[in-house]
């Protein structure tokens, strides 16, 4: 049995845990070490708009339609994706500066 | 046990409320709330100091997912409803979510006489052209020759211009911003939450389901890049001769004046009212107390 901090009984269900996004870190040839971009599956509706509106393209549809990070190194943080999407499902990385330094 | 990321949306979701949301794929409610959410952080509003008031309808579940007082209302009234918070509690920020049906139909006199009186509410009112929720009815926003399933021949109406229906009605903040403009959108309603007085902002949105299947536009991300090629920013509008800008959406800020509110002249005429009545208590108490004398 869980329970909350006022002490009710909670569902495993219920249960949502907040956790922060990973940072992104980038080394000094300018590569991305971890992932500029979470993605959260269970939320993902499959409309396609982050991957359509991506200015770099970064994020290419997987074979079910859901977006994935295919070029890491290209994301320059505009947060459109973020923006855009209407579920919630993608959050550009926590709080980066947008990078000029993007390789083509 | 679900992970979720943390960012600013996140921290105004009910999150015991069932996600992901009931809307379709590709609508844009989510994107609008999204902006609003992101509004409310920047000003730095305290969630218990808001009131978001829906009716019915696709747009009308958003106060269900956000942390504020919320309040679910009959179809076509929660400008009805929310006059009634805010008159009561004239210190919140009360913020009327709508969609077009809802707020253009149903409850179009509502939305008239809010505007007429000049009520400091922000009225947001979500334009996807359609009925969404009951199965893509013709509204009083349906282009004229649209499609829809009552109108399935083209529609024979011409659509209200919400924007210039508010103007003329007396709202004291009128703008027009879209779904794929997110950050106008969110400065838009950054500044409408700031206005003292009616602000109403008509948010064309786009319904993928049962509007764009039955008018050709394909999928959700045509939809916005058509949001995109036709519209054009009032500033630029006005620069532009009336041939090239027709067939084009005006968006943002469509027109701004100061009037008085209804709230303050309330709260005036009370206070004018119970001073006279004091005044006027002494002078039958002094009547009272020189009769007595006499």
């Amino acid at each position: 049995m869980k329970k909350n901090s006022q002490g009710k009984i909670i569902k495993e269900s219920d249960s949502l845990e907040i956790v922060k996004v990973k940072e992104s870190k980038v080394d000094d040839a300018g590569d991305y070490q971890e992932s500029p971009i979470y993605i959260y599956y269970e939320w993902c509706k499959k409309c396609g708009i982050c991957v359509a509106f991506c200015p770099t393209g970064t994020l290419a549809s997987r074979e079910d339609g859901a977006p994935y990070v295919k070029y890491p190194e290209k994301c320059i943080h505009c947060e459109r994706c973020d923006m855009l999407c209407p579920d919630y499902a993608i959050t550009g990385a926590a709080p980066g500066e947008r990078r000029t330094n993007v390789k083509k | 046990m679900k992970n979720i990321p943390q960012k600013v949306i996140h921290q105004y979701l009910r999150h015991r409320k069932k996600f992901p949301h009931v809307w379709c794929p590709g609508c844009g409610n989510g994107i609008i709330l999204g902006d609003l959410l992101r509004a409310i952080y920047n000003l730095g509003i305290e969630k218990d100091s808001i009131a978001m008031v829906s009716g019915i309808g696709c747009s009308s579940r958003m106060p269900v997912y956000v942390d504020f007082n919320t309040l679910h209302t009959t179809h076509g009234r929660a400008i009805a409803f929310a006059t009634g918070i805010k008159l009561s509690k004239p210190e919140m920020n009360v913020i009327v979510i709508t969609g077009d049906g809802d707020a253009a139909a149903i409850g179009g006199n509502h939305l008239i006489h809010a505007a007429r009186r000049n009520i400091d509410l922000t009225i947001i009112i979500i334009n996807n052209n359609i009925y969404g929720m009951t199965g893509g009815q013709c509204s009083p926003t349906t282009p004229l020759g649209r499609y829809a399933s009552t109108a399935p021949y083209g529609s024979l109406e011409p659509n209200f211009d919400l924007c210039e229906l508010a103007r003329s009605a007396g709202a004291s903040f009128v703008a027009r911003t879209t779904a794929y403009h997110t950050t106008e959108a969110r400065e838009i309603f950054e500044k409408a939450i700031l206005k003292k007085g009616c602000s109403i902002v008509d948010v064309i949105s786009q319904c993928p389901i049962s509007y764009g299947k039955l008018n050709n536009f394909g999928s959700a991300v045509e939809m916005l890049k058509w949001q995109r090629d036709n519209t054009i920013p009032v500033e630029a509008a006005s620069k532009l001769p009336p041939e090239k800008i027709k067939g084009k959406i005006i968006r943002g800020i469509i027109y701004d004046t100061d009037k008085p509110e209804f709230t303050e002249e309330y709260d005036k005429l009370i206070t004018h009212l119970t001073g006279e009545l004091s005044i006027s208590k002494n002078k039958s108490v002094n009547k009272k107390v020189t009769g007595k004398a006499n």
